[in-house]
């Protein structure tokens, strides 16, 4: 039987490790998109540590505000916006520049 | 339309609807005594400009320097044919109002190139800002340039012609799930600048969005649009002129006429005509129809403001 060297099985360790936690990572990573002046989703149901990405695709400029939690820059055509879910809660957001723009991403522990 | 006055014989029947047909429905037209009335296409309007004296001023707005998508690849290209037909206007305005969303993205350039081109009017510009003109980083650009001897957010009023403008800022502080926003402080303000005048002073707030609820489920009003309007409530005429929408609106309540005016830059869809207000995309030879300006005559004793819609084309 052909042994490992101590060096392929270090490789081996690590690529077991990170496959599964990178692949946990990108299922769990969230967008909403922003069309026709509509969060879609409007309403988001994540775990604690997600990512969440906005995409702009509006021929018009818009924001992602929280308050008091997170506030995009201005976001133009395509431009995107991330945040970090790191604790339980909802979150209510809005554009700040159309506010009858509403959504809501629900996080849990 | 004709080129003359409309004069207390109102309007006939088919003035009427060569108006509706030059504006595209959804305008209220009205001759009462009193309040301002909206004119016919270039030409007459300019002949009707021309012959009555009195003073006025143009409104322009929407202006989106900046903005390149496909509704319209060249907004300030149009700006600036906007500034030629005003150029080209037999009777010089005393000034100009702007009101707001000047540039579309707030950046410095944008700013500069707005300025370039609208100065070449020659004309004194008010303006009141957009929430495009709020957008950059340090949110200082728009007060650098225009907001000196402002109040707050850059509110501020002026008289002219013996006219009582107040210029309002209704783009800061949006609450989630609102409309447009005066806010406390300068709601107190604008009590203040008002008390004391005589009620028969013609009075004009202009404002960016629509001081009046246009179209809730696209934002198109102002949540506390209403406290504004009870002040000048005793006046005997108010003229309130807004942007915002892109598109020429009008109603009348009372004393108080209001007129949104078209962009400069895009159309926007009648309320609800699509699923969002975003630009609206239309045949290149129709955009110059969907854009324009606003001139506002007001005759000294018949305090009457007479509200001309020019589209840049058609």
């Amino acid at each position: 039987m052909k042994t490992l060297n101590r060096r392929d099985f270090a490789v081996a360790v690590v690529a077991a490790i990170l496959l599964p936690a990178t692949k946990t990572r990108a299922a769990d990573d969230m967008e909403v998109h922003i069309d026709n002046f509509v969060f879609q989703p409007a309403e988001l149901k994540i775990k604690v540590g997600t990512t969440v990405t906005w995409t702009n695709r509006d021929d018009i400029p818009h924001t992602v505000v929280s308050a008091g939690k997170f506030r995009s820059k201005t976001l133009d055509t395509d431009d995107k916006f991330s945040f970090t879910f790191t604790n339980a809660g909802d979150y209510k957001y809005f554009c700040s520049l159309h506010p009858h723009m509403t959504g809501m991403i629900k996080v849990e522990s | 339309m004709s080129g003359q006055d409309h004069g207390e014989d109102g309007v006939s029947r088919r003035k009427v609807l060569e108006c509706m047909t030059w504006a595209g429905t959804g305008v209220l037209w009205t001759v009462t005594g009193g309040v301002p009335r909206s004119l016919g296409i270039i030409d007459s309007a300019e002949a009707a400009t021309a012959a009555t004296p009195g003073m006025s001023f143009l409104q322009i707005s929407d202006s989106h320097v900046g903005f390149d998508k496909p509704a319209n690849p060249n907004a300030l290209g149009t700006l600036e044919e906007a500034v030629n037909k005003i150029n080209a206007m037999p009777a010089k305005p005393s000034f100009m109002i702007h009101t707001g969303d000047i540039t579309h993205l707030s950046k410095a350039a944008e700013f500069d190139n707005a300025e370039r081109i609208i100065s070449q009017t020659k004309l004194d510009v008010h303006y009141v800002p957009g929430e495009h003109d709020f957008i950059d980083e340090e949110v200082k650009l728009y007060r650098e340039r225009y907001g000196r001897g402002t109040k707050g957010h850059g509110w501020y009023s002026f008289d002219a012609g013996g006219v009582h403008f107040v210029g309002l800022v209704n783009v800061v502080d949006l609450k989630a799930g609102g409309l447009g926003n005066l806010g406390a402080e300068q709601l107190a303000w604008l009590e203040d600048d008002l008390r004391g005048k005589s009620k028969s002073t013609p009075i004009v707030l202009f404002a960016h969005i629509p001081l009046w609820t246009v179209y809730p489920e696209w934002g198109w009003g102002t949540e506390d649009g209403g406290r504004a309007l009870e002040y000048v409530k005793g006046f005997g005429s108010v003229t309130v002129l807004n942007g915002h929408i892109h598109q020429v609106m009008q109603k009348v309540e009372g004393n108080v006429t209001f007129h949104t005016a078209r962009s400069t830059a895009f159309p926007q869809p009648a309320p609800g005509a699509a699923p969002s207000p975003g630009p609206m995309k239309v045949e290149d030879a129709r955009l110059r129809s969907m854009l324009g300006v606003a001139s506002i005559n007001f005759k000294q004793n018949e305090q009457r403001l007479a509200i001309i819609d020019t589209p840049l084309q058609g």
